[in-house]
């Protein structure tokens, strides 16, 4: 299949600075990728080229179809009613699907007549992403889309994307850095840090190429590569890529994905790249 | 129709909790024959969870003759699990349900309960193999 989004070797520069260097993913369609990484590892840098708002310095970055992002301050205009966005929309968008948005905010109940200084962050989250919506995108690129919103108010947008995922062919690129509100709705990772990327691929696959390994100190761990390690007294605890040693003194499991996530982080040399000829859904 | 409902921190992967809650409302007659089981967008809207997880479950449960998916219809029971009839399950609770008050009124706790439980079960299992 397809990607919906494939960088190639890309890498942006603010002034003498790399902010992204040398990146090359893919992300297949209808997967609803997480971009996760510390705040400057260069999420947003990334998702600004993704969707052609900057000019990367070297290689390229492909999106299949048509793109809709929200940025991460949710723009918005204040002094507007709900109604007035969605005309305003749809001047500024060549495809708009009035009925979508129309019927997108029937159903999570924000009347068209209210005005958007007066609307709760959840909505103003819900009112964004129904803009972006309504322009019909093949790609969704969200900037961090539940910060500042209480755990309700991220449930609920995090409901309403996923129904739309599951109601047609989208793909979507969401950045956070709160890995746990991502471990049920997204399906694809890419972990950036410090402008690098560390992880892409499948979240199943990942999860299951990988063990937690604890057990005694300087006892090796035969046929695994050791992702990271940390040390409590003569206890060691690693994050690991392979099969599970023999030795009986390891004790193995599988990973969540927030350990999965910050084993990469503690160790920014170490990386798990697909093949990019080989990735397809 | 089932309504399926998340436990987020059993560590029980999310597509093998739907799997089992369908099975169980199987064993429990609450899912019959002919039933529908929700869309994947009705699942997802009410639990936030990546719809992929929905379909693969579903995948499962086809796989295991239990479902079937109809193009442009949706997923249905195919068959329930052979097991107790409704009847006998009401019979098997009661006797179970004395069976825990005689041991709370021994002075078990609910802890022993279980542990006792999963000891008799799992030498029933073992007495079966042999």
């Amino acid at each position: 299949m397809r990607p919906a989004m494939e960088a190639t070797g890309l890498g942006v520069r603010y002034r003498r600075t790399w902010v992204l260097r040398d990146c090359s993913l893919s992300v297949p369609a209808g997967r609803v990728a997480a971009l996760v990484g510390p705040n400057g590892a260069g999420k947003t840098t990334l998702m600004h080229a993704a969707v052609g708002l900057l000019k990367p310095a070297l290689g390229s970055v492909r999106v299949a179809g048509e793109v809709a992002f929200v940025a991460q301050d949710k723009p918005l205009y204040e002094s507007f009613t709900v109604a007035q966005m969605l005309a305003f929309g749809r001047r500024m968008n060549t495809r708009w699907d009035a009925a979508v948005a129309a019927d997108r905010l029937a159903g999570l109940g924000i009347a068209l007549e209210r005005k958007v200084s007066g609307l709760s962050g959840g909505q103003r989250a819900q009112v964004a992403v129904t803009l972006a919506l309504a322009s019909r995108p093949d790609l969704l690129v969200l900037d961090e889309p539940l910060a500042n919103l209480d755990p309700l108010a991220r449930h609920d947008v995090m409901r309403s994307i996923m129904a739309e995922v599951a109601g047609r062919e989208l793909t979507v690129l969401l950045s956070s850095h709160v890995v746990s509100d991502l471990e049920e709705t997204c399906d694809w990772l890419v972990v950036l840090n410090g402008g690098r990327l560390q992880v892409s691929g499948d979240i199943e696959e990942l999860l299951d190429g990988h063990l937690v390994l604890t057990g005694p100190d300087g006892v090796p761990a035969a046929g695994t590569r050791v992702v990271s390690a940390s040390r409590t007294g003569r206890q060691v605890s690693m994050l690991v890529r392979g099969a599970p040693p023999l030795d009986p003194r390891w004790r193995a499991r599988r990973p969540g994905l927030e350990e999965l996530v910050m084993g990469y982080l503690r160790s920014p040399e170490s990386a798990v790249l697909p093949h990019l000829a080989g990735v397809d859904a | 129709m089932i309504e399926f409902n998340l436990d987020r921190g059993s560590g029980v992967s999310t597509y093998l909790q739907l799997v089992h809650q369908v099975k169980q409302a199987l064993r429990l007659g609450t899912l019959r024959p002919g039933d529908q089981l929700p869309t994947a967008r009705e699942v997802v809207e009410s639990l936030a969870i990546n719809p992929n997880t929905v379909l693969k479950a579903y995948r499962e449960l086809e796989r295991e003759g239990l479902v079937e998916g109809r193009p442009g219809m949706g997923t249905f029971v195919r068959q329930g699990i052979a097991g107790a009839t409704l009847a006998e399950h009401t019979r098997l609770r009661r006797g179970l349900e004395a069976w825990v008050r005689e041991a709370r009124a021994a002075g078990l706790d609910q802890e022993d309960l279980r542990a006792l439980f999963a000891v008799v079960l799992s030498d029933a299992a073992k007495e079966g193999v042999a």
